[in-house]
């Protein structure tokens, strides 16, 4: 709404007493502060998990098996031994690169963060709902990643450190038979925990943006984030029960004597995979929902347009939360369901691409007509409906069961989800820290970094997931530590892409410092005309508490 | 200039398929040596031309948008936000073209599915490329693949042995990237060679199965256009038929542990008569090298140690 429909109640400085260091960060109830909790972790768990990828680029750009062996030797392997152990570990560390950057990065970041920061920013709330249990969802998470990282450094199997069987953590090798070791038994209880600090923080977003909206703001007002993260929460609370029984199952068959997934006591492991699959694909909707939201806004702000089509694209990220339930099994055409069982899985994944192109054509209808202009997350959001377009339509490639017969497990699929998630999620992440930074820090970053960390990662990470697709046709298996040398071309490629990334995010950094040295004041709103969300009438950072008296909109503003 | 000639090794093309395997460079996929191959490679060529289209579709739009839309090509931006028809088409299209994917989409997942009739086949008389008459009145041939950590168990169901056991052998890989790999080039390529190749005869129908014998592991040759889990508990199904003779290689498809790198998938594909003589010299208990020898040749580097199958056979006669 524009601002001078909304009477806007500044808080009294002279009450904007914040805590003292500990307090103000540790027993955090402030949702400013925790969303900045949450970024920063995400921002150290991301680290960790580029670093995983790194590994994997680094052992890929050639055949044989190389860096990963050197590494070995350095903790006193040798010779056979030490490949044994990079073998091991490779897998080790594709399963938790997938794993780090799900449950720790791309979800704390979009829902933890932004989630935390603007949605009550945008509804007119003074805070959460339940500001205590957002500090307990922030400090669980925290402690499920340390318990994940601590389980790549017990045993798995024999001698073997860490959990190696994907993130997908299918028994039997997730199982006694596969995994004996204490690793798994960890890692079940870091995915429980993250999974409950997950579900008390959609149970927070939930109570907030149905309570807690401004006067006058109806849920048809509401902006497009806080209906990204509502269905996303929604999502959440739906799906993450479902993951966790799985786990609970698989924990009472590790070490109580059940046989859910165990065919020799009558289990079957493939109820595993419909349980986890169940959660899975919602899973991957909860990544890219709340982008597509922070995208809406970022494209409406520059386009200086309200954003086309409102209805149609809220109620297409509902119908694409709620298809996402309906369309599991296409993540497993091999495993050998009936042909017509596979049919109505063609069909139902293949309606979903029906609200996706909804949304990317109302955000270029949004853009014509207007007076578009490039600042840095303008870029990146113009960057993300490209590259977003592409792995869109590749995910209709593989919703054929019969190419996906071809293309299953293949670097083809690794190309599609990196499309969706590397180049959609994060360029998500990153048009949404560009278009809010100034906001939350109160200082300006430096443009011309922006746009250099924008065009080196753009780039970078086509370089590096383009050639996946050739790989992928050609019969290339994913999570294999070495590879056919007819494959070594389009790796080699790849891992060049990484080597441009990892420019990029030396560039993000640079520009991150530069901005934390120069200190340049932000005004509250940077984007003029444009920024149209409540957030915007606040100064930057905005005070410590905000919307003391509640800000009312108008009937007649459109949202 | 390589990628030129790779982008035209996208069109179609009924090349014999001798040797399949990944090619520096490639890509698309590896040649077809299968009927079911050859269909989802023209299903997935028309499926990309739709994709590439829309894409593109999407990008001029988008460049558009920026060249006629930016701030000083039109300095007031307009304020609508609503236009019926316009969404109603951006709806109706996209279903449209769905419905057309879904089509052959269908019909090529339900002919590769489901087991053909062989029967009713070697009664059809009108040429259909999809139809094999002549091998349909053959018969089936039906063999096992049971995946092992890590290596592959075949076993053929329908061919006994003196002793009533089928003819069983395990397919280990050459190379695991360790000191005792075995093999040179002349025995196939790095990673994807075996000792004992699964033999296969050409023209036939083709019954596979798939099972586990720890964890799940995928069967899968890319030139035929298969891959089936092979899951714990479970005997999954599926068939092709080989039109060419050659060498197909695969590789496990589904993580499956330390060694899931080092569990290639190789198929020799012989005429019928070669494989007669195979099937009937491992029946019969003679020499199991000699056997495979007569198929391919020898692996060069001495096998030290004969594998747990050739043990077991040797052990049955």
């Amino acid at each position: 709404m524009p601002m001078d429909q909304v009477s806007v109640a500044h808080d009294d400085h002279a009450h904007d007493h914040k805590p003292g260091f500990f307090t103000r960060w540790f027993l955090s109830t402030n949702h400013k502060d925790i969303g900045t909790l949450y970024l920063v972790f995400a921002l150290c768990a991301g680290i960790v998990g580029y670093t995983l990828s790194g590994l994997i680029r680094w052992e890929l750009a050639q055949p044989g098996i190389g860096p990963l062996t050197g590494i070995m030797e350095m903790f006193g392997y040798q010779g056979d031994q030490a490949i044994e152990h990079a073998k091991h570990f490779y897998n080790v560390v594709i399963t938790y690169h997938g794993l780090i950057m799900i449950f720790f990065m791309v979800m704390p970041a979009l829902i933890g963060g932004f989630g935390n920061w603007f949605v009550p920013l945008m509804i007119g709330a003074p805070d959460m709902a339940f500001p205590r249990m957002n500090n307990i969802s922030f400090w669980l998470t925290v402690a499920a990643f340390i318990m994940a990282c601590i389980s790549m450094l017990v045993p798995g199997t024999g001698q073997f450190l860490g959990f190696g069987g994907g993130w997908v953590l299918y028994p039997p090798l997730s199982s006694a038979t596969g995994h004996p070791g204490p690793s798994m038994d960890l890692l079940i209880l870091s995915l429980h925990t993250a999974g409950i600090a997950s579900i008390l923080g959609a149970i927070n977003f939930i109570v907030t943006i149905l309570n807690m909206r401004a006067p006058g703001m109806t849920i048809h007002k509401m902006p497009l984030f806080a209906w990204s993260v509502l269905v996303t929460a929604v999502l959440l609370l739906l799906a993450l029960p479902v993951l966790a029984g799985a786990l609970t199952m698989l924990l009472t068959d590790r070490n109580f004597g059940s046989q859910f997934f165990d065919p020799s006591g009558g289990g079957d492991p493939i109820m595993f995979q419909h349980l986890f699959w169940f959660f899975g694909h919602p899973e991957v909707y909860i990544m890219i929902l709340p982008a597509f939201g922070i995208i809406s806004h970022i494209v409406s702000t520059f386009s200086k347009k309200p954003i086309f089509g409102y209805l149609g694209m809220a109620y297409a990220m509902v119908s694409i939360g709620a298809i996402g339930f309906i369309v599991w099994a296409h993540h497993m055409y091999t495993v050998g369901m009936p042909s017509d069982m596979k049919a109505y899985f063609v069909a139902a994944t293949m309606v979903i691409a029906v609200p996706t192109g909804i949304k990317i054509f109302s955000w270029i209808a949004t853009m014509w007509g207007g007076s578009i202009d490039f600042e840095v997350p303008m870029v990146w959001a113009i960057g993300f409906i490209f590259l977003f377009t592409v792995g869109g339509v590749t995910g209709v490639v593989l919703a054929n069961a019969g190419i996906d017969h071809a293309l299953h497990d293949t670097y083809y699929v690794v190309a599609h989800f990196h499309y969706v998630l590397s180049l959609g999620a994060v360029f998500g992440l990153f048009a949404g820290w560009y278009y809010w930074f100034e906001k939350m820090f109160g200082v300006k970053y430096n443009k011309t970094i922006g746009y250099a960390h924008f065009w080196t990662m753009f780039v970078g990470s086509n370089l590096l997931f383009f050639p996946q697709h050739f790989l992928g046709l050609d019969g290339m298996p994913r999570r294999y530590i070495d590879y056919a040398d007819g494959y070594a071309t389009w790796h080699f490629w790849s891992s060049m892409g990484y080597a441009v990334t990892l420019v990029a995010t030396a560039i993000f950094f640079v520009g991150m410092i530069e901005a934390a040295i120069r200190r340049r004041k932000a005004a509250a709103n940077p984007w003029g005309e444009g920024a149209t969300t409540l957030e915007w009438t606040l100064p930057s950072p905005p005070p410590f508490h905000q919307f003391n008296e509640l800000p009312e909109v108008k009937p007649d503003s459109h949202h | 200039m390589r990628f030129l000639i790779a982008l035209l090794s996208i069109l179609p093309f009924g090349a014999t398929a001798l040797a399949a395997q990944p090619e520096p460079g490639a890509i698309n996929f590896q040649p077809a040596a299968t009927r079911i191959a050859e269909r989802i490679h023209n299903f997935h060529f028309g499926v990309l031309v739709i994709i590439t289209i829309i894409t593109l579709f999407v990008l001029a739009l988008l460049i558009w948008v920026c060249l006629r839309y930016n701030k000083r090509a039109n300095p007031v931006a307009h304020k609508f936000s609503h236009n019926t028809v316009v969404e109603i088409v951006w709806t109706v299209v996209p279903v449209i073209i769905l419905v057309v994917i879904a089509g052959p989409s269908f019909s090529n997942l339900f002919y590769q599915e489901n087991e053909p009739d062989l029967e009713a086949i070697a009664a059809v008389e009108d040429a259909n490329p999809n139809l094999y008459p002549e091998a349909a009145s053959e018969g089936w041939i039906t063999v096992k693949a049971q995946g092992n950590q890590w290596n592959w168990t075949y076993s053929f169901p329908d061919e006994l042995d003196s002793g009533g056991y089928p003819v069983e052998f395990v397919s280990n890989p050459l190379q695991r990237g360790l000191s005792s790999d075995r093999g040179t080039e002349a025995n196939g390529p790095r990673n994807l060679a075996t000792d004992y190749p699964l033999v296969l005869p050409v023209n036939r129908y083709i019954r596979y199965q798939t099972a586990a014998s720890d964890v799940i592991h995928s069967w899968t040759v890319p030139a035929f256009g298969v891959k089936t889990d092979a899951v714990p508990g479970r005997l999954n199904e599926g068939w092709f038929l080989v039109e060419e003779t050659g060498t197909y290689y695969g590789q496990c498809s589904e993580l499956c542990g330390k060694d899931h790198a080092f569990m290639p998938i190789e198929v020799r594909v012989v005429e019928a008569d070669q494989y007669e003589a195979w099937i009937e010299s491992l029946k019969a208990g003679e020499d199991f090298d000699a056997a495979f020898d007569a198929i391919r040749p020898a692996i060069t580097a001495s096998i030290e140690e004969p594998t747990d199958a050739a043990l077991r056979l040797a052990q049955a006669q």
